[in-house]
C-alpha cells in the first residue's frame, strides 16, 4: 500500500469529475437552469379544442416564452378543453381582456399558446381565467373544409 | 426422449439453483453494507480499480460515440434542413439510451470481469477459505466494498461519458460541419428535461451498476476453483452482464418514457 496517497488523489479526482459531468448535464445540457421553478402564478384558459398541445408546451407572448402549460383537462359538462398555464410572476401586467389561442410553430412543429394581450387596465392574477379564446387549427378540418368549398364553387 | 426431459428437467433445476445462491449471495453481500463504512480504506482501494481505472476507456469511448451521434446527425438532419436540432438528438441519446448502456457494457467488460477473475483465483487459490479460518468474513472484507465500489461508480462513469459524448458531438457538429453552436446548446437545452431524461440516465445508470456489479462478483464468487472454471465465470460475467444490461434497458424504458 505504498501508492496510498496517489491512489487516494484519483480516487478524489475521479469522483470530482463524475459530479462534475453530471453538474454539465444538469445545468448545461437540460433545462433545469431556464426552468428553475421561478415564482410563477396560474391561469386557465377554455378550448373548444386544444389540439396537440401537451403539458409542458410553452406559453408566449408577442413571440417571447412567458410560461409553460401546467396542466390540460377535459371538462366534461361543457365538454371543453381546460388548459392550465404557469405564468412567470415577472410577467403579471396582462389584461384580463387577452386573447389565448393554440398555435403551430412552423407547419409541423410544436404547438404553443400565445396570449395577445387586450386593452384592460385589470390584470390577471393567480387562478386568473381568460375568456377569449381561439382554437386550434386542424389540419384535416381546414383541408376538409377547402375541399367541401371547392367542390361547391364547381356546382 | 425421457433422456432429453431429464437434461431440461435438470437444467432448469441448475438454472434456478443458481439464481437462488446468487440471490443469497446479493442478501449477504447487501448486508455487509455496515461493517464496511467504518473502513473507507477498502471501499477508496476498490473506487480505484474499479472507478478510476475505467475512466479513460469510458471518456474516449463517448468522445467517439458522440462524435459519430454528431456527424450521422447532421447527415440526416441537414436533409430536413434541421441541422439545429443536431444538439438534441445527440444529447437525448446520449442521455437517455447510449451513456448509461454503452458504459455499463464497457464497465462490464473493463471492471466486471476482472472482478470476476480477481475472485475467482482467490476463491482457486483458496485466499477466501483462508480468510474464512482466520475468522474474517470473506463476503465482508473482499466482496461488500467492491460491490458497493461499483454500485457507485457506473453513475459517475455515464454521466462522465454522456457529458464527454455531448461535448464531441459539438466539436464534429459546429467545428467541423457548421452548426450554429448557439442553436446547438438553445436547442438541446429546451428539449431536455432534467427530471424526465437526466434523472431517468441516472436511474438507469445506478441499475445497471447494481446488476452489473452483482453478477460480476457472483460468478467469481461461484466459480469452479481450477483455472478453466474462472476462465469460463470470466466470460459468463461479460455475456450475462451485457444480457440483463440490454434486457433491463429495454424494461426501464418501456416503464420510464411510455407515456410519451
Amino acid at each position: 500500500m505504498q501508492h496510498t496517497s496517489t491512489q487516494d488523489t484519483f480516487v478524489g479526482l475521479f469522483v470530482a469529475s463524475g459530479i462534475v459531468g453530471l453538474f454539465f448535464l444538469a445545468m448545461q445540457v437540460s433545462n433545469l437552469s431556464s426552468f428553475t421553478e421561478h415564482d410563477s402564478y396560474t391561469i386557465t384558459a377554455r378550448f373548444s379544442n386544444s389540439g396537440g398541445l401537451k403539458v409542458k408546451s410553452p406559453v408566449s407572448a408577442a413571440g417571447v416564452k412567458v410560461g409553460r402549460v401546467s396542466a390540460i383537462s377535459f371538462d366534461p359538462k361543457t365538454y371543453e378543453s381546460v388548459v392550465q398555464m404557469n405564468i412567470d410572476s415577472q410577467y403579471n401586467t396582462l389584461p384580463d381582456d387577452t386573447t389565448a389561442s393554440v398555435f403551430t410553430a412552423g407547419l409541423l412543429g410544436e404547438q404553443y399558446v400565445n396570449l395577445e394581450p387586450g386593452g384592460s387596465d385589470d390584470y390577471l392574477k393567480n387562478g386568473g381565467k381568460i375568456e377569449i379564446t381561439q382554437s386550434a387549427i386542424i389540419l384535416e378540418k381546414a383541408l376538409g373544409q377547402f375541399l367541401f368549398k371547392s367542390a361547391e364553387e364547381k356546382k | 426422449m425421457t433422456e432429453f426431459l431429464q437434461q431440461l428437467g435438470q437444467n432448469t433445476r441448475t438454472s434456478f439453483t443458481k439464481l437462488g445462491r446468487g440471490t443469497f449471495f446479493l442478501l449477504q453481500t447487501l448486508s455487509g453494507t455496515l461493517s464496511v463504512l467504518p473502513r473507507p480504506r477498502l471501499l477508496l482501494n476498490q473506487m480505484y480499480s474499479v472507478g478510476v481505472l475505467s475512466f479513460l476507456i469510458i471518456t474516449i469511448s463517448g468522445l467517439f460515440v458522440g462524435m459519430v451521434l454528431g456527424l450521422q446527425g447532421y447527415y440526416i438532419l441537414s436533409d430536413f434542413g434541421a441541422e439545429e436540432t443536431l444538439g438534441v438528438m445527440v444529447a437525448a441519446s446520449l442521455v437517455r439510451e447510449l451513456g448509461p448502456v454503452v458504459s455499463a457494457l464497457l464497465f462490464a467488460g473493463r471492471a466486471g470481469s476482472a472482478l470476476t477473475a480477481e475472485i475467482g483465483l482467490m476463491k482457486a487459490t483458496e485466499q477466501l477459505s483462508g480468510m474464512e479460518m482466520m475468522a474474517v468474513d470473506p463476503i465482508k472484507r473482499i466482496i461488500t466494498p467492491r460491490f458497493l465500489a461499483g454500485f457507485l461508480s457506473m453513475p459517475l462513469l455515464a454521466a462522465l461519458f454522456s457529458a464527454v459524448g455531448i461535448v464531441g458531438g459539438q466539436m464534429v457538429g459546429s467545428g467541423l460541419l457548421g452548426v450554429d453552436e448557439g442553436a446547438y446548446w438553445s436547442q438541446m437545452q429546451a428539449n431536455i428535461d432534467f427530471q424526465d431524461d437526466i434523472i431517468n440516465g441516472v436511474i438507469k445508470s445506478i441499475v445497471f451498476g447494481f446488476v452489473a456489479s452483482w453478477i460480476a462478483l457472483f460468478e467469481g464468487y461461484d466459480a469452479i476453483p481450477t483455472s478453466e472454471g474462472v476462465s469460463r465465470a470470466t466470460t459468463r460475467t461479460v455475456v450475462n452482464s451485457a444480457f440483463s444490461i440490454l434486457g433491463l434497458d429495454f424494461i426501464l424504458t418501456a416503464l420510464m418514457f411510455g407515456d410519451n
